[in-house]
């Protein structure tokens, strides 16, 4: 009998201290107290590249200059997310609070928060609370402007560097790193970007302590995570689970009996196939973004590559060659194969393309693209050739 | 024109003419006249002082800067993967048959305009679609035509 996930119910669940009160007794403490807190913590980022929050929010302190900003990456484009969403429209005051605690560790007086375009539908209601958190930050003597900045619609823009591209007017392409925003960010001045989630976490630390945090999860992912769960489940929704469970238990738990493949990470990251839920966990840095779709018999995952190539090929920048190219022919090759115009062997190839794209494309979108490429062509391959 | 030109004049004042001013004003005249004309963007370029490929090469980066004559109305209809599984295809023909227009045309009397788009986040209401900046999900083909009777009818 496999463990049940384990749910918890901390990010949703009404505070016994208010946001704003947290963010008040936080600003009583020391700044480097605060950071140790979060470092020791262990909590990652939220939103994909899983770097541990601490040390940004440490390199941020580091950096000289007046002008720093906190930029709070609400681009959720993932498919099969939207756990930032539904953490915007229910908590949305928790997030705020966790960025004004990061403006005032790392001293920064502007902060944006980067609304996908999508869900432009917020922008009233998320306006109201920053109005409200004006006169709070006010109160405790926080200089933080915060606006709202929509984004227009581009999925590569959830990497930060193409982010900040966009906010300064430009195409959204990804920038070479280093230098990492922390050191040149937005204008070229040292910017803290952070998942909503993330922030959202920081300011849960910052009120239980980095002791009660870190019991949750595995030693590698710490605390609880925010799933986002769609498809074949009878329990579609947002769920608070601790990091470390297996697929199997994922499966039983959300899956209507008849599951035969788990989207883990969303369209970036890996398909599990039944075989293997028993050995794959979900939490060890496969799956920070927290989109899981599933899959029933009924499912052909033929539909399912070509739909996420489909996606791939859309939303690539066009900026280096690898991605450009490769998501486009990685899609016309599996077109080919099922219609009999190329040989089964011509998979391989296309698996060894996938692989050069991991490693010669500029950022984690062409990168991560043999993730869900490599695991449903070599584990459906049948479905891929009949 | 003249229009256009009050309508970017406003906008660089509201927004300033700095580079980072550029999508905030290309939005602004989007929700006005539903797309970017050529003119609109030769307008952009000669206020910010920048060349108007730099205006073009950015607005056509982003799904919701339309280059291209939108109507009224855009709908945008998800095509991504659980939208997909929850039967977007059957949506998507209600659509068609109820607008008279296939993917990526725009109705004769400029009222709307048909796209896919990529995940709304609105996956666990599957299938689900937006139109302008109002959201619809848990579609079904008796809903659309509702939906969509309300617009023509212009109770919306
Ligand atoms: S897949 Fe359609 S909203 Fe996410």
């Amino acid at each position: 009998m496999t463990q049940k996930p384990k749910k918890v119910d901390i990010i949703f669940s009404p505070y016994s201290v208010a946001p704003y009160q947290i963010l008040k007794d936080t600003m009583k403490r020391s700044k480097e107290e605060v950071i140790a807190e979060l470092v020791s913590s262990g909590l990652r980022g939220r939103g994909g590249a899983g770097f541990p929050t601490g040390m940004k929010w440490k390199f941020a302190t580091e950096q000289k200059g007046s002008v720093k900003y906190v930029i709070c990456n609400a681009d959720e484009g993932e498919p099969g997310t939207f756990k930032d969403r539904k953490l915007l429209m229910s908590v949305p005051r928790k997030v705020i609070s966790g960025m004004a605690i990061c403006a005032w560790v790392t001293g920064s007086t502007e902060g944006f928060i980067y609304l996908r375009r999508e869900y432009k539908y917020l922008v009233n209601d998320l306006q109201k609370e920053i109005d409200i958190f004006k006169q709070h930050s006010k109160e405790v003597g926080l200089n933080f402007n915060l606006q709202i900045f929509l984004g227009a619609g581009a999925y590569v823009c959830g990497e930060e560097t193409a982010l900040i591209e966009s906010m300064e007017g430009k195409r959204g392409e990804p920038r070479n790193k280093p230098p990492y925003p922390i050191q040149d960010g937005f204008l070229g001045k040292p910017t803290v970007v952070n998942n909503v989630e993330t922030f959202a976490s920081a300011s849960m630390v910052c009120r239980i302590g980095a002791t009660e945090y870190k019991k949750f999860g595995t030693a590698d992912q710490r605390g609880s995570k925010l799933f986002s769960i769609s498809g074949d489940s009878p329990k579609e929704g947002v769920f608070e689970l601790e990091l470390g469970m297996s697929v199997e238990a994922f499966a039983n738990e959300f899956g209507d009996g008849d599951t035969k493949a788990v989207q883990v990470g969303g369209v970036a990251g890996f398909c599990v196939p039944r075989k293997d839920f028993a050995k794959a966990i979900i939490g060890d840095g496969n799956t920070t973004g927290g989109s899981t779709m599933i899959f029933n018999s009924s499912r052909s995952m033929y539909r399912v590559l070509h739909n996420y190539l489909d996606f791939y090929a859309e939303e690539s920048c066009g900026q280096c060659t690898p991605c450009r190219i490769g998501c486009q022919q990685l899609l016309k090759g599996i077109e080919a194969v099922k219609k009999g115009e190329k040989p089964a062997e011509y998979l391989d190839q296309l698996l060894k393309l996938s692989e050069s794209m991991r490693l010669t494309s500029k950022c984690g979108l062409g990168q991560s693209v043999t993730n869900s490429f490599s695991s449903i062509v070599t584990n459906f391959r049948e479905e891929m050739i009949f | 024109m003249a229009d256009t030109k009050e309508l970017i004049n406003a906008l660089s004042k509201k927004h300033g003419i700095e580079r980072k001013s550029l999508l905030p004003i290309l939005q602004g005249i989007v929700e006005k006249e539903n797309y970017l004309s050529k003119d609109s963007m030769l307008e952009v370029a000669k206020v910010l002082d920048i060349s108007a490929a730099e205006v073009y090469g950015t607005a056509s980066f982003f799904s919701f800067l339309d280059t291209k004559e939108r109507g009224q109305y855009v709908v945008r209809v998800c095509k991504s993967m659980t939208c997909d599984m929850k039967g977007k295809e059957e949506i998507l023909s209600t659509i068609e048959s109820v607008l008279k227009i296939k993917i990526g045309e725009t109705s004769q009397d400029k009222k709307f305009s048909l796209l896919e788009t990529n995940c709304l986040g609105l996956c666990e209401e599957g299938p689900a679609m937006i139109i302008n900046d109002d959201y619809f999900v848990k579609l079904t083909p008796e809903k659309i035509r509702e939906i969509f009777g309300r617009y023509l009818r212009n109770e919306i």
